[in-house]
């Protein structure tokens, strides 16, 4: 369980504007190369100081990949970065004004309280 | 000393200043009330007269990390850049740009430390719209200093309820024994019971309205002590995934006093969320 890497991703990408088309177009290979050359990258640090460690688990690389903002919820990533990137990614998809939040939502109907930890 | 002319506790919505700024063919259908309804609320601080403001936000994943969270965190700066590119693409809002007040932050700092708030600091601080929205709503003239203060109310573990209630009333301290003749406000904002990112989420309410009947309540009599007496850290959950900022509302009730009530309530209920706006005059009335 990487829930801290699983926010990473979604927190990297949610601030570049590039980064959130890239994932939107090509969700596996933005997800491989984020993991293969971003993930162990310490935010404020030279890249010469990188981690070593952090890797996703296959439930979480599958989740991100296929966009499955379900998935990710039930493996407790931070619902507000979950909701703000994918809102960014399609709710242009969407005609009416919160069609996208609205569906989002729905998509959550069969989960009851509590909702799964996400503390890191 | 320093007088705390006015202590003031909001939601602060996102969407306001798109909602506020749209063409009238364009604005939703609840812009209008609700214009007139924050344009009456900015009337409170304009009438306190205010030389500079304290203002307690939560910043929401945009500078503050979990690779180094602070608990609670002032701004130590000369000058404030604000907003982000996520808040311009979700919400339109503009960049933004206030002057600080070192001087009132250097006493905070200080203040906190030799009393048991080890408060981080930040000498550069791009801040979002947990303050921003403020700026908007009650000095959309922007033409005050601001020292603000950041609480973690979004990354687990946070801390307990009744630390931003004791932290409200440290900050008021704070600013009454502060070596200066300026007038402060101290303005905070939260959340009532809200969803982001679940089942609950874009209602055509808040998701616990009762919840928001309870909390308005809690803010407007001044009972911290019967809101403590019902809030913790678990009990947030049920009212929305994004309730815990209500303990920023906490922080405001600390901040006004335990048992006052608020000179000035008003509230809006609009789709996803309720807006809550309270205004305590620590002298009586305003002027």
């Amino acid at each position: 369980m990487s829930r801290y890497l699983v926010d990473k991703f979604l927190f990297t990408v949610d601030r570049d504007p590039e980064l959130v088309e890239r994932y939107r177009e090509q969700p596996v290979e933005t997800v491989r190369w984020w993991e293969e050359t971003q993930a162990n990258l310490i935010l404020s640090c030279h890249p010469d100081e990188a981690s070593t460690w952090m890797a996703f688990t296959d439930a979480e690389r599958q989740a991100l990949a296929t966009h499955d903002h379900v998935a990710l919820f039930e493996m407790g990533a931070h619902p507000f970065l979950t909701l703000t990137l994918f809102i960014a990614m399609f709710e242009r998809d969407y005609d009416e004004p919160l069609g996208y939040q609205m569906w989002y939502g729905r998509q959550l109907a069969h989960m009851s309280l509590p909702y799964p930890d996400i503390t890191t | 000393m320093a007088e705390v002319v006015a202590v003031i506790a909001s939601t602060h919505h996102p969407f306001y200043y798109k909602a506020s700024t749209a063409p009238p063919d364009e604005a939703p259908p609840f812009a209008a009330e609700w214009v007139r309804k924050v344009e009456a609320f900015r009337e409170t601080l304009t009438a306190a007269n205010p030389d500079v403001l304290l203002m307690v936000g939560s910043d929401h994943f945009h500078q503050l990390w979990l690779d180094n969270m602070p608990q609670f965190l002032v701004g130590h700066a000369e000058e404030y850049d604000a907003n982000w590119y996520n808040e311009q693409r979700e919400f339109g809002l503009p960049r933004m740009h206030m002057k600080g007040d070192r001087d009132l932050s250097g006493h905070i700092l200080r203040q906190g430390l030799d009393s048991g708030f080890d408060l981080a600091f930040s000498n550069e601080l791009r801040i979002d719209h947990s303050v921003t929205c403020p700026i908007i709503t009650l000095r959309p003239q922007n033409d005050l200093p601001i020292v603000p203060v950041y609480t973690n109310i979004f990354a687990p573990p946070l801390p307990q309820p009744t630390r931003f209630v004791d932290l409200g009333r440290a900050l008021r301290r704070f600013v009454e024994s502060w070596d200066s003749d300026q007038r402060v406000a101290i303005i905070g904002t939260g959340h009532l019971s809200l969803e982001l990112g679940g089942p609950r989420q874009f209602g055509p309410h808040g998701p616990d309205p009762e919840f928001d009947a309870r909390a308005v309540e809690w803010i407007a009599s001044g009972d911290v002590e019967g809101c403590l007496a019902e809030v913790t850290l678990d009990s947030l959950h049920a009212p929305g995934n994004a309730t815990h900022g209500f303990m920023d509302f906490m922080l405001m009730m600390g901040a006004a006093g335990d048992g006052v009530k608020a000179d000035y309530v008003d509230t809006y209920d609009l789709f996803h969320t309720m807006e809550a706006y309270f205004t305590w005059y620590p002298k009586g009335a305003s002027a």
